[in-house]
């Protein structure tokens, strides 16, 4: 059934009824994501179509970004372990830094302004052109072929992206620490290697679902419930970005609690 | 003209404070071209959309091919749904897909083991049929407005709807374009057999269109017969403005 007009009327204040009516709407447009997620049909095409989109086209931008962080943090971090004379701790530096949070945060920020922001304006121009209302008038289940698929694409895509994202920076760090302290392409990889452990790798590729699942979902929540015409598509886009990236950061946040926590065990 | 299609009985809708629809009663019979006319605002899209679930009812009665919708499963209200065609004010036709991809959308999600020349002969045909076979592979952005319309109503038609629903379909088209659509609607009617429901302001697609007229003031028909019943020589002062306004002006 399309959302109907809000009709309903304010208890407390308007301001304070609208968060809390926005905070039981967003939880039920989450239910609603893992009530229809498992169940047939499935979008496999329209899946990969949204992978293809999400990660492939953000191929470039994450590239860039990733190897100008593995050079600039290197020679940021180099004169203050030259101070030590402990340069040769680049590579493991740089590994933790990058594997640990850089990476991640880097990627899912980028994500979010990018994919977050495209989902938004895309899911809501398509509300106010009553194109998902055509969609549900042919029997087809817009939420099915519009969300469901795409927070499905974010949540694959992202970790495929981080992953992507830490071997550029390292690639980019390699040839500052290269191209300085004369360090070999196998003595880099080993001490990287040394550095990070499994839990660092696994709780990356965690952390990586959670922001890829927040950027999704909250990109195709303010597209679906976007109203007010252009203004609306463009408020929806910009909200989507904001919220993602504020959530991320608290998820960062939560998930470096936790992971310390089992560190420490 | 004696078997019904659409039976509504004091429909009720409000959003919030504003009442739109206030005990709506109107019967629609098969192969009739009913045309609800009325200012804007006044609830004749939100009608429409009660008789395919998109809006719910507050109280009253929506009995669609002998079902009553609100009471509908989401299974059963999607059947229902192909057997109705809904064309939007604004087309709303796909805008991430060629006109082929909009025209095939609804078709083979909803039509299994459809060979791709069946797909392709169906989409040709109708395209065909709207006088627009040369946009097949082009962009809903590079149609016109008045194109946009046909492909809406093509894509519509892919599935065989018994209902025809036209939200609109000469808003914000020039005179000659809204001639054409109007005879588009006609043609419709005449080749697949369809029940249609015009929600227009625009009399001159009402008389062109419509066999019978439904007008729509402070959310209740208050005036329902042919073109000439109803207008002009309408004595309620606001159908009688209404006419005026339309044809005077123009």
């Amino acid at each position: 059934m399309a959302e109907e007009a809000d009709d309903r009327k304010p208890f407390l204040s308007k301001k304070i009824d609208k968060f809390f009516t926005g905070l039981a709407d967003a939880w039920n447009f989450v239910r609603r994501f893992w009530q229809e997620v498992f169940l047939p049909p499935y979008e496999f095409k329209e899946v990969i179509h949204q992978c293809y989109r999400i990660g492939v086209e953000s191929l470039p931008l994450i590239s860039l970004t990733g190897f100008i962080v593995g050079i600039v943090f290197t020679n940021q971090s180099r004169p203050s372990l030259s101070e030590f004379g402990a340069t040769s701790w680049l590579p493991s530096l740089i590994s933790i830094a990058v594997v640990r949070a850089m990476g991640p945060l880097v990627t899912a920020l980028i994500a979010a302004g990018k994919v977050g922001s495209s989902i938004g304006a895309e899911i809501g121009s398509m509300k106010v052109t009553e194109q998902i209302d055509a969609m549900e008038v042919s029997a087809t289940n817009p939420f099915k072929f519009l969300v469901v698929t795409r927070v499905l694409a974010t949540t694959l895509m992202i970790p495929i992206l981080v992953m992507y994202t830490d071997f550029v920076a390292l690639i980019g760090s390699f040839l500052n620490v290269n191209a300085n302290e004369l360090v070999s392409l196998s003595t880099f990889f080993v001490q990287i290697f040394e550095s990070i452990s499994f839990l660092d790798i696994w709780s990356s590729v965690l952390k990586s679902l959670l922001f890829g699942f927040t950027i999704g979902i909250v990109g195709c929540y303010k597209g679906y419930h976007s109203s007010k015409g252009t203004e609306g598509v463009g408020r929806a886009a910009n909200s989507a970005v904001v919220i993602s990236m504020f959530l991320i950061f608290i998820e960062e946040l939560l998930v470096l609690q936790v992971v310390n926590a089992i560190r420490g065990m | 003209m004696s078997n019904k299609v659409v039976e509504i009985r004091g429909l009720y809708k409000s959003f919030g404070d504003l009442d739109v629809l206030k005990g709506v009663d109107l019967d629609l019979f098969r192969e009739e071209n009913l045309v609800v006319l009325g200012r804007s605002g006044t609830g004749k899209s939100v009608l429409i959309k009660i008789m395919v679930g998109l809006l719910k009812q507050d109280k009253g009665q929506m009995e669609v091919l002998g079902q009553e919708v609100s009471n509908l499963t989401q299974k059963e209200l999607n059947a229902l749904r192909l057997k109705i065609g809904f064309s939007f004010q604004n087309s709303a036709l796909y805008d991430s897909m060629t006109v082929r991809e909009n025209m095939e959308f609804p078709l083979v999600r909803n039509i299994k083991n459809l060979t791709k020349k069946e797909i392709t002969y169906k989409i040709e045909e109708l395209l065909d049929a709207v006088g627009l076979p040369q946009t097949i592979n082009q962009m809903p952005s590079e149609l016109s407005g008045g194109q946009k319309k046909r492909i809406g109503v093509a894509r519509t038609l892919i599935l065989n709807p018994e209902i025809m629903l036209y939200d609109e379909p000469t808003a914000g088209l020039d005179p000659i374009t809204c001639v054409e659509i109007n005879n588009l609607i006609n043609e419709v009617r005449e080749r697949y057999k369809t029940t249609s429901i015009v929600i227009t302001h625009d009399l001159a697609c009402a008389k062109m269109t419509g066999d019978r007229m439904a007008v729509l003031l402070d959310g209740q028909f208050r005036a329902m017969g042919t073109f000439e019943e109803v207008f002009p020589h309408a004595e309620d002062r606001r159908i009688k403005s209404f006419y005026d306004y339309n044809f005077i002006e123009s």
